[in-house]
């Protein structure tokens, strides 16, 4: 693999705001990584420069090794699609399909070929003559797909494509994108603020916040190992428990945590950085339920949510702190019960802030 | 008129080089504009307020103001002219008050079809209006004639020439643009705030008193401000249905420089009308916002304990009138909206009869066979066509006006087009100036702009020549073409612009692909716009065209102030039946862009 797309110390300020601290952010070919974010995270601001519709305030941004910063979108090889798909209304299906074609005067004969053949990809080849309004969401989105990589750009920037359709067309959209990645082999770079949307899709995630990124890795080194509160707190869902770092001298000076009223095992592995705090990410789904003091730390239930799949947990622990477990529905935990909580130490993540 | 003054991407506000002149950039396409607008419209303005300020020993002061005030005469044609504005301007609002709530509250559907019957009376020539209400309130008119056979009255002079005629004149001419002023600002007004309103515990009456009336004020202002505006430089309605104690400032300017020649004297009197004009304007600006003209309600607006006691009026008000406000069983499902069949709807309907049924009334005269004017028209024959179309001076005069109409739409649709285009790409705080700038023609009596542009083009040699007429016709249209398109530039979604930029198209491809097809509609309903306000215009033509090339409005002017001859009701025919014409077709092209 090697860089697809390189962003150097590229910064975005409008007046006294900051839209974007300065930033580095390298993609390589081929790879599919999402920019995930509250609003005003930088993360759509970061996807329009790469674009070239938004110019930066410094910074370059390089592709295939070429400077582009200055160059116009049109000209970066790139294609995007748009939140709600900005479709041109008084165009049919095919029109817009071909706009990208015949602004780089094709040949009328590869004009057809290569929108017959996009129109194909995204499996919508009947639909050429309708006009974008006479479509369902889902199919919109389609055509948006298909006009976008039917100039075959190396680089596809994606603006919350699937933010305007409803739960299951999104999953449903979600395995689409997957199968378009797969077989154009371009590079796709994805905005959302649905961690469930970049967890899915992703090879990496560059999670960001506060104008910067936050941090940057594989959808499984975020969800187990998040670096910092705010990524703990953002990706999957988290029981953050907040203590000193102490020994346990009987055990043979074992690290543990002082947390909840509780001693908490950690791992021996846990490097012991000096902070003014420190927190424990336990994940919902690594709680178990027990017989009360027979756990790290005992908890009253206050409420039982059901999910189908499976039964949400609320606790509150001794010292009045909140926490969520996940059990399977052959446990019928009540409202009201006292009972101890266990986990696997080795499932857990030290976070040193 | 509602207006977008930004497009859908933050400012650049970043006080980089790169950024400045991408900024400046944007404004590139309104410097033609701006330039034009210099040339024929600033500096004529200037100086007429040059001469009218500096005296001929070249001390700057109000001596020219003493003079006009000094003479009895002049000091009554000022205040006729400021009493019959005034007047003019509170009936306006007034009448058209109720008229533009209804239509405000009602569906699109519904409102579109009513604004038809406002846009004919609103688009047809004032001359047409004025010999129509000639036609109806004279000696020999429909109304004496009429009252006489009922026996009402036994013997009757006719309602003109007087002050009433005047006034009946010039609220007919002016309420469809109150009505179209105050629209925009209460259709902006939300629905549910009346409600919620009412869920706490507001009459009827009292919400809209408290609510509606208080956010529709910036909406009355704006009507308030160019009914008064425009009436000051009126000349075609008091000259036909006054008399010369209804004399006012226009016809003065006039006959100083078609009849006395003392160009130095009509500067004078402009600038009388220029000043009042801007110092009006400053005022409204200050108090009430210049962005109301164009629909927005701006947030000046902070409380204070006048704003107490004025809500406490308000209030009162409204107690005042809940007796007359019939109670409907609880609160209308939103849906609803206003009735039709309501004393409202039915007052409405009162008032758009009494719009359109004058315009529609010249028509049977036209086909009279009689060698005059009588009520009751003996029909039917095509005499009056026939000498309206046979006749080489009506033809030459008809063939100019198409010819200057058509090159006044073309030109003020170049020119307003790049400047709205600046506009809505401009940061916000540089779009107001620019603004002001592109509709400052319409605040300024015309009888100001032509007499500025009379002095300009006799310079230049372009006095009654078509090149002359077109620019200053384009000096009025721009407005118009300006506010047109801002309202389908404010509906265009800027993403498609950006989707078509990355897929590689150019600014000029982005335009001819993505832009022009999409603002289509509004594009041709501003062509027909400016070409109407040049095929309607008498004040430029009176100045600018001289001599045997006419136009077909001061071809009129010429004959009405003759004779009323049934030619004029052949001609006020065709004239009305194109304004219908281009209605139609501008609705119809509306209506298919949806």
């Amino acid at each position: 693999m090697s860089a697809k797309l390189e962003a150097i110390g590229l910064a975005k300020r409008y007046g006294e705001t900051v839209a974007l601290e300065p930033t580095d952010l390298t993609v390589q070919t081929g790879e599919f990584l999402t920019l995930l974010g509250p609003s005003g995270s930088g993360k759509t601001t970061l996807l329009q420069m790469i674009s070239g519709l938004v110019a930066p305030s410094a910074g370059r941004i390089e592709i295939d090794g070429r400077d582009v910063t200055r160059v116009e979108p049109g000209k970066r090889g790139i294609g995007m699609v748009f939140q709600s798909y900005a479709l041109f209304p008084h165009m049919s299906v095919w029109d817009n399909v071909a706009y990208g074609l015949r602004m780089r005067s094709k040949s009328r004969d590869a004009v057809r070929e290569a929108v017959d053949g996009a129109l194909a990809m995204v499996r919508m080849s009947e639909f050429g003559k309708r006009f974008p309004k006479e479509l369902s969401g889902g199919q919109q989105q389609r055509i948006a797909l298909a006009r976008c990589f039917a100039y075959r750009p190396s680089v596809i920037l994606l603006d919350e494509p699937l933010g305007a359709l409803d739960k299951k067309l999104r999953e449903h959209m979600q395995a689409e994108i997957r199968r378009l990645h797969k077989e154009l082999g371009a590079t796709f770079v994805y905005v959302t603020h649905d961690q469930d949307e970049a967890l899915t899709l992703s090879d990496r995630i560059c999670l960001m916040n506060n104008a910067k990124i936050e941090q940057i890795g594989t959808p499984a080194d975020l969800y187990d190992r998040p670096s910092t509160r705010f990524a703990a707190g953002f990706i999957g869902h988290s029981n953050l428990l907040e203590g000193a770092l102490a020994h346990d001298t009987e055990a043979g000076g074992e690290p543990i945590l002082l947390a909840a009223g509780a001693r908490i095992p950690l791992p021996r592995t846990t490097q012991v950085a000096a902070a003014a705090r420190h927190t424990l990410l336990l994940r919902p789904e690594a709680l178990e339920l027990v017989e009360p003091s027979r756990g790290f730390v005992d908890g009253r239930i206050d409420d039982v949510v059901f999910f189908g799949s499976d039964t949400h947990v609320q606790l509150s622990l001794p010292d009045g702190s909140e926490l969520t477990a996940r059990c399977a529905r052959t446990l019928s935990p009540r409202v009201g019960d006292t009972v101890g909580l266990t986990w696997d130490p080795y499932r857990t993540t030290l976070l040193h802030a | 008129m509602t207006l977008a003054l930004r497009a859908n991407r933050p400012a650049d506000a970043s006080g980089r080089r790169g950024a400045w002149l991408a900024a400046s950039l944007r404004i590139l396409p309104a410097v033609p504009t701006l330039l034009f607008l210099l040339v024929f419209f600033i500096v004529p303005a200037g100086e007429i307020l040059q001469g009218g300020l500096v005296s001929s020993d070249g001390s700057i002061g109000f001596a020219q103001f003493e003079r006009i005030a000094r003479t009895p005469v002049y000091a009554k044609v000022l205040w006729i002219t400021f009493a019959i504005s005034f007047l003019t301007a509170a009936f306006s609002i007034v009448l058209g008050y109720p008229v533009a709530y209804l239509l405000s509250r009602v569906s699109n559907r519904v409102r579109e079809r009513w604004l038809l019957w406002i846009m004919l009376p609103f688009w047809t020539s004032y001359l047409v209006k004025t010999y129509a209400w000639m036609l109806l309130l004279s000696k020999t008119g429909v109304l004496s004639t009429l009252t006489l056979a009922l026996g009402l009255v036994r013997e009757t002079n006719g309602t003109i020439p007087s002050l009433t005629g005047v006034l009946i004149g010039m609220v007919h001419s002016m309420l469809p643009l109150a009505v179209m002023t105050m629209l925009p600002v209460m259709r902006g007004i939300d629905d549910r705030l009346a409600q919620a309103a009412e869920t706490l515990g507001a009459e009827r009456s009292t919400s809209f008193f408290t609510v509606f009336l208080p956010l529709s004020s910036p909406g009355i202002a704006a009507a308030g401000l160019l009914v008064f505006i425009s009436s000051l430089g009126f000349f075609i309605v008091p000259t036909l249905l006054g008399s010369p104690r209804e004399t006012m400032i226009a016809q003065l300017v006039i006959s100083s420089v078609l009849e006395l020649f003392d160009m130095h004297f009509a500067g004078a009197l402009s600038t009388v009308l220029l000043i009042c004009s801007i110092a009006i304007f400053l005022v409204y600006d200050r108090v009430v916002g210049l962005t109301s003209l164009t629909g927005e309600v701006s947030e000046k607006q902070r409380g204070s304990r006048a704003q107490g006691l004025r809500l406490a009026v308000l209030m009162s008000a409204g107690r005042l009138f809940a007796p007359l406000v019939r109670r409907r069983g609880g609160l209308q499902p939103p849906t609803e909206g206003v009735r039709v069949f309501s004393p409202l709807g039915l007052f409405t309907m009162a008032i758009l009869i009494v719009l359109v049924v004058p315009v529609l009334s010249v028509m049977p005269y036209a086909f009279t066979k009689s060698d005059f004017i009588a009520f009751p028209p003996k029909l039917f024959s095509l005499r009056w066509f026939g000498s309206f179309l046979g006749s080489p001076v009506w033809q030459s005069a008809t063939i100019r006006s198409f010819e200057v109409g058509f090159g006044t739409a073309v030109l003020s649709l170049a020119l307003g087009f790049g400047a709205t285009l600046a506009m809505t790409r401009l940061p916000q705080r540089a779009t107001k100036p620019l603004f002001a700038l592109l509709v400052a023609p319409l605040i300024v009596p015309r009888i100001v702009v032509a007499v500025g542009l009379l002095y300009l083009l006799s310079r230049f040699g372009l006095t009654g020549t078509n090149t002359g007429l077109i620019i200053g016709h384009t000096v009025l249209a721009i407005p118009y073409v300006v506010v047109t398109l801002a309202a389908g530039f404010q509906r265009f979604d800027w993403r498609l612009d950006d989707a078509a930029r990355v897929m590689g198209a150019s600014p000029l491809q982005r335009i001819r692909t993505v832009l022009l097809p999409l603002l289509m509609a509004s594009v041709t309903a501003a062509f027909l716009f400016a070409f109407l306000v040049s095929f309607d215009d008498l004040t430029i033509a009176i100045f600018v065209s001289g001599g045997i090339n006419t136009t077909l409005p001061k071809q009129m002017w010429d004959d009405i102030q003759l004779a009323i001859t049934p030619t004029l009701a052949a001609v006020s025919t065709t004239l009305v039946v194109l304004i219908a014409l281009v209605i139609a077709v501008s609705s119809w092209f509306k209506r298919r862009a949806r």
